[in-house]
């Protein structure tokens, strides 16, 4: 608690412009018309649909965290970058061990 | 309405068992003695707020440490009760139904309300003491986390006296924790108990990750931390990643008895099996969650009773690093029978054989610590001693276990019960114990009696060994666990009984440690400086016990050892540098420390509420709860008050009073 405002003015980061918030903002509406426009109109096949929109999901979240969540301006030491990485191996390890491991586990209908 | 009365309270309450009515009323009889005392001694408003609501780490790491002994007497007598039901065949001392109970909670309090709470005391007594801060970095937070932990953990053992432990095994696998294998509450005590610790466990890890980062004294790079606050670090990195695995688990879990999902059902398109594989993502991080601490806590010991700097302090820096990173990555070997297939066996079985390899590194970088020192043996150091050769031979058990195929003998024999009790008790048990050891004198401010101490640790080593080496065998012989009685034909009699024995000389060498902790108040004898073991880390070098503010000027470190390498200075002679000169003759200025707070402990007594509630399906107590639960979060948030300046002449006071006593 000592320390919580001094924590906070110690980060010191600009908190973006405008020029970078409205291209954040087109960016990710974009990405959300795209999967919406291939469903809507059945333009693909259903494994082309899911990797599209996979591939949009993977995009919005890295526009959110670059445009919104400000990881380019952050000062070094860079923990948010560091623990953001680290985070990421683990939700893959978690998702993908998971669909490893029970691949072979499915339960017999 | 008296019928009615009556059968309400025959459901809710445990009856019919002796043992259990025993302590009922024992418990009964506690807690009148223990308000009568408290009011007879008018001790109401010191109790509040001098302990209950303190944000002080020191004090919260007290509290932890008496909650973690009293929850290993529990542990202890569910396992002395599973050891005499298992002492000869066929006995008739605990019905099937009571020792499923017996196993279940002695894994779940051992592991969460016991061992996680004491490491939580060190945590918090030692952390901000050896890296120079004057406290944690979110005091309000921690006093929250503890308060959780404890209604958590009351609410997991109130499930001991009313509505019925849980009896599904300490990890709770589908199907049989699902409502149709367990309709009664004792599982929903099991889950909200986990649940509401769960969440001050996660907060602590967060806390103590920026404790760590952001409060350092000045001078202390990274690669300058005590090897414990390393430890700490490591330890919290991993509580941060597999703590939410835990919570959404056993909230699928829930979901499935509430509300009637289908996650883990055997019907309606739910998988057990997924379960098993995500409990243990949290269950196998979490056992290094418990030892990665005790790994710390014997590199402090080791180094400070060898007279040496620890032996290759890099490569046990990235040791526990790398321990905490992999893992994650080896929680399949705990179902290898499930049929996984060859692949994800072979890659977990390597994954497991490879985190081998640093805590080899640790143990070689112990021995050379002690090679060539100028070694002592108080009791710190006698359990740091008996951890060595107990943990090699836990881990390559271990190693036996994490060969796939093999696996297929072990697993679920009593092989594995010794194998994880000897990486358990040897690692995580002994290293407590001699944190606890070494430690003690800057809590209280008086050192443990060595005698009695002694007593105790030739106790508990000669009872594990003799009780968990027959268990090995036992498991070759055919014996799986959980079993509650076996056949005379068997032929697991008098193994069974030596281990027997083991457990009982275990649990004298408990009775040890509390008369040492009485015998060493009742002569209290005030420790002459708050140097006890001529120690090495900032620790050391305030008085003991440490005054409220920890340090009356903030640190300026320059090496590792810092303390060590201050008093090798003074020795000698030499002059301090001119930076550090200038600030320990700077004049004292007013230090800024947060204000005591009753919300965490309402807040967590309101969870304890609505998690009553849930488990009972009693909506008319979970709103309420959750409402107080809300009430008190707004009511922080509204709270501007929350810090004061210790001004200058009471700090001199008190350290008068402190170095004046010496």
């Amino acid at each position: 608690m000592a320390n919580h405002n001094q924590a906070h003015d110690g980060h010191g980061e600009s908190h973006g412009s405008l020029k970078s918030y409205i291209i954040g903002f087109v960016l990710s509406i974009v990405l959300t018309i795209i999967p919406l426009v291939v469903v809507m109109n059945e333009m693909f096949d259903k494994k082309t649909n899911t990797v599209i929109i996979l591939i949009a999901a993977v995009l919005q979240f890295a526009v959110q965290l670059l445009f919104f969540m400000h990881l380019r301006e952050e000062k070094k030491p860079r923990y948010n970058l560091t623990s953001l990485i680290l985070g990421l191996i683990i939700l893959l390890v978690i998702v993908g061990g998971s669909i490893w491991i029970m691949t072979y586990n499915a339960v017999a209908v | 309405m008296w019928d009615k009365i009556k059968e309400f309270s025959s459901e809710f309450f445990v009856t019919g068992d002796p043992l259990i009515l025993g302590a009922q009323v024992s418990i009964g009889l506690t807690l009148v003695a223990v308000v009568l005392v408290l009011t007879y001694f008018k001790k109401w408003r010191w109790l509040w707020s001098e302990w209950l609501t303190s944000v002080d780490h020191k004090r919260i790491g007290i509290m932890y440490i008496i909650c973690s002994i009293l929850m290993l007497f529990r542990g202890g007598v569910d396992a002395l009760l599973m050891r005499t039901q298992l002492a000869a065949p066929e006995l008739e001392f605990l019905t099937a139904e009571h020792y499923n109970q017996i196993f279940t909670t002695h894994g779940v309090i051992m592991i969460l309300f016991m061992a996680m709470p004491l490491m939580f005391g060190l945590f918090n007594i030692v952390v901000p003491l050896q890296i120079g801060a004057r406290d944690v970095a979110f005091p309000f937070l921690n006093s929250l986390s503890f308060w959780m932990f404890f209604f958590g953990a009351m609410l997991f053992n109130l499930s001991f006296v009313i509505g019925g432990s849980p009896d599904a095994g300490w990890l709770a696998y589908p199907p049989l924790s699902e409502l149709s294998g367990s309709p009664g509450v004792g599982q929903d005590f099991y889950i909200w108990g986990i649940q509401i610790s769960g969440m001050g466990s996660l907060a602590t890890g967060i806390n103590f990750i920026v404790t760590i980062l952001k409060m350092r004294a000045p001078g202390m790079k990274l690669m300058k931390m005590p090897m414990f606050t390393w430890s700490v670090l490591s330890s919290s990195l991993t509580i941060i990643l597999a703590f939410p695995i835990l919570t959404v688990t056993l909230f699928l879990l829930f979901l499935d008895r509430y509300a009637g999902a289908h996650f883990f059902t055997l019907d309606g398109g739910g998988n057990p099996m997924m379960y098993i594989n995500l409990i243990w993502m949290w269950g196998h991080p979490e056992v290094y969650i418990v030892v990665l601490p005790a790994f710390g806590i014997f590199s402090e010991i080791v180094s400070t009773f060898s007279k040496k700097r620890l032996f290759g302090y890099s490569s046990m820096v990235y040791a526990l690093m790398s321990i905490s990173i992999v893992s994650f990555f080896t929680w399949a070997h705990h179902f290898f029978t499930m049929g996984s297939g060859a692949n994800v066996n072979a890659f977990f079985a390597v994954s497991t054989m490879i985190i081998a390899i640093p805590t080899g590194v640790k143990v070689f970088n112990w021995l050379f610590t002690m090679f060539r020192g100028k070694l002592s043996f108080p009791t710190p150091m006698m359990w740091t001693i008996a951890f060595i050769p107990c943990f090699v031979i836990g881990g390559m058990t271990g190693v036996m276990l994490s060969v796939a195929p093999a696996d297929f003998q072990y697993h679920n024999s009593y092989f594995l019960i010794a194998h994880f009790h000897q990486t358990l008790i040897g690692g995580v048990v002994f290293g407590f114990f001699a944190g606890l050891y070494y430690w003690w004198p800057k809590m209280f401010g008086f050192k443990l009696h060595e005698g009695l101490g002694k007593w105790a640790f030739w106790f508990w080593n000669i009872g594990f060994y003799v009780c968990f080496m027959p268990q090995y065998a036992l498991g070759f012989m055919g014996m799986t666990r959980r079993f509650n009685e076996y056949n005379f034909d068997m032929g697991w009699q008098p193994l069974n009984v030596v281990s027997t024995v083991g457990a009982f000389l275990m649990g004298i060498a408990f009775l040890f440690q509390v008369w040492q902790i009485a015998h060493s108040i009742r002569f209290y004898k005030k420790e002459p400086t708050g140097d006890t073991w001529n120690g090495r880390s900032l620790e050391w070098s305030i008085p003991s016990p440490a005054p409220m503010y920890n340090f009356a000027r903030t640190p300026i470190v320059t090496s590792r050892d810092d303390w060590w390498e201050k008093k090798e200075r003074r020795r000698k002679g030499e002059p301090e540098l001119p930076h550090v000169a200038k600030a320990e003759q700077a004049p004292l200025e007013p230090i800024h420390m947060p204000r005591n707070s009753g919300v965490p402990f309402v807040m967590s007594f309101f969870w304890f509420i609505a998690g009553f509630g849930f488990v009972w399906d009693w909506t008319w107590m979970v709103i309420p709860g959750l409402i107080g639960v809300i009430v008190c979060m707004l009511v922080r948030s509204f709270t501007y008050n929350t810090d004061y300046y210790v001004p200058v002449d009471e700090i001199e006071r008190t350290e008068a009073a402190a170095r004046g006593a010496h």
